[in-house]
């Protein structure tokens, strides 16, 4: 595979995780048709401000597109609150890790689930890389189209913020 | 679930950190009520209320609107906190189905197509003679979906909500309350007062589930978005009003909730009183709390949340996701 325009393709972290949950809504999140904040979203964001307060990390915002929580010199943090999502939380961690890679800084990732007391250790392997530029590339078709993809109609959908939206 | 607060009393409403309170005075003492933040969707104010930026701010925060209403209990105008979801690539969207004659027609056509269901089904419901709304199921009503302007359709409308409300007086059992004739600004009589007070609640309603969405509530198709500051919420107030305030009116009279002691008339007009306007509130909470099995979403819904999935269902409509179809109550 040829090299991607990075410059042109390259979006927020939550764009990517949204991609391997649901296409449909990254559709509707890129268009800013957002819903009310649930009570599970509101969970998580306190998960999030609370969890390992002691370690001061230090908060990045890159190119207004990306926030990182850098913990030390060799490792990089997001705090899930579940890991039913495992594999679009794994892919963000390894976008930010790409995205850093090509401002020449190589850095390991670990996701934490303080609410299941586990962590995961992430390395950007260059099939990794491969990866995440196809999606990059699927990303922006998705995003071009004028309308939204269909409703996937799975289970997941139940617990999602758009289900009303959706199924209305 | 988040639920309106209907201020009817004189007071103030008071921030003290992160409470809301609302305090007032009675026999020298000041009674001070907490309001919970989390569970307010909106403020209603009837009566003479003091409120100051603090307050201002933390409803603004919360993304709490307020709504105020005059002595008589008509509207006057709403805080409505900044929007914080906003959807530019939505807003040319509803554009572009205003400016597009067959679009706007589409959806104008579809709130009255709602609203004359739910008119029939009032009729129906109550025990009217099919013979006496005949006219309006078969002659009026396919004839709205022939129009080609908003203007034509209204006078079909119009012509449907004459006859509806003649067969009023076959719905209602007390003859204090039969309709002459329908009129606004300001309500001549008791019944007239009535529907102007609910039409009004459910207009704010209706804007309160738009705010809560990206839609932009002053793009409208079936009302001119001249008529009314946000004339998109009396468009999809047409298909609930029928749906909602009308069968609120017939239980107030014929169950002798209300009676002619609950207004306060004039030569010319007449406003439901303080204690009037408290039954009528609370019948209408307890309308908008009832739950149905909705059978797409498979989960209960209130009928409050049937608004919003309109509001849902107009933007899947805008974003060419799935073709706008009114509600229509199945049971």
């Amino acid at each position: 595979m040829e090299d991607i325009n990075f410059e042109e393709l390259k979006t927020n972290g939550i764009k990517i995780n949204y991609y391997y949950v649901c296409k449909r809504k990254l559709w509707l999140f890129d268009r800013k048709i957002s819903m009310e904040l649930s009570d599970r979203m509101i969970l998580g964001q306190i998960v999030h401000q609370e969890s390992y307060k002691r370690d001061k990390p230090k908060e990045v915002l890159i190119d207004n597109l990306i926030s990182i929580d850098i913990v030390d010199n060799l490792n990089i943090r997001e705090v899930k609150l579940s890991d039913k999502m495992a594999l679009a939380d794994k892919m963000q961690i390894l976008y930010y890790l790409y995205y850093l890679k090509k401002l020449g800084i190589n850095k390991k990732g670990i996701i934490n689930y303080p609410r299941l007391r586990k962590r995961e250790f992430l390395e950007l392997t260059e099939k990794d890389e491969k990866e995440i530029e196809k999606t990059l590339i699927e990303i922006n078709k998705i995003l071009k189209s004028e309308k939204p993809p269909p409703v996937i109609n799975s289970p997941i959908c139940k617990k999602c913020s758009y289900f009303e939206f959706c199924y209305a | 679930m988040a639920r309106r607060f209907y201020i009817n009393s004189n007071g103030r409403i008071r921030r003290k950190e992160n409470t809301l309170y609302f305090e007032r005075e009675i026999d020298g003492e000041i009674e001070k009520k907490a309001l919970p933040i989390n569970d307010i969707d909106s403020i209603y104010i009837f009566g003479e209320i003091n409120i100051n930026t603090k307050a201002l701010n933390f409803l603004a925060q919360n993304d709490i609107p307020l709504h105020i209403f005059n002595y008589y209990g008509y509207y006057s105008g709403s805080f409505l906190p900044r929007k914080k979801n906003v959807s530019g690539s939505l807003i040319v969207e509803q554009v572009k189905h205003h400016i597009d004659n067959q679009k706007r027609q589409y959806l104008a056509i579809s709130f009255i197509e709602g609203a004359v269901y739910h008119i029939l089904r009032n009729l129906r419901k109550n025990g009217i003679n099919k013979d006496d709304y005949q006219d309006i199921e078969k002659e009026l009503f396919p004839k709205i979906f022939k129009t080609k302007t908003p203007e034509e359709l209204m006078a079909i409308e119009g012509n449907i909500r004459d006859k509806y409300y003649q067969l009023f007086n076959k719905i209602i059992e007390n003859e204090n309350f039969y309709i002459e004739k329908r009129d606004k600004r300001p309500p001549s009589n008791p019944i007239n007062a009535l529907i102007s007070f609910g039409n009004t609640l459910m207009y704010n309603t209706v804007l309160t589930e738009i705010y809560r969405t990206q839609l932009e509530p002053t793009i409208s198709y079936l009302h001119s978005p001249q008529e009314k500051r946000f004339s998109l919420s009396l468009d999809l107030a047409e298909i609930f009003k029928p749906f909602i305030v009308d069968p609120i009116i017939f239980s107030l009279i014929n169950n002798q909730v209300i009676s002619l002691n609950d207004f306060d008339t004039d030569l010319n007009y007449a406003y439901l009183n303080e204690e009037g306007r408290k039954k009528f509130l609370k019948a209408y909470e307890e309308k908008l709390a009832k739950t149905i099995k909705h059978r797409k979403l498979k989960r209960k819904v209130s009928y409050k949340q049937l608004i919003r999935l309109e509001c849902y269902k107009l933007i899947k409509h805008f974003i060419e996701d799935e073709d706008y179809k009114p509600f229509k109550a199945w049971w």
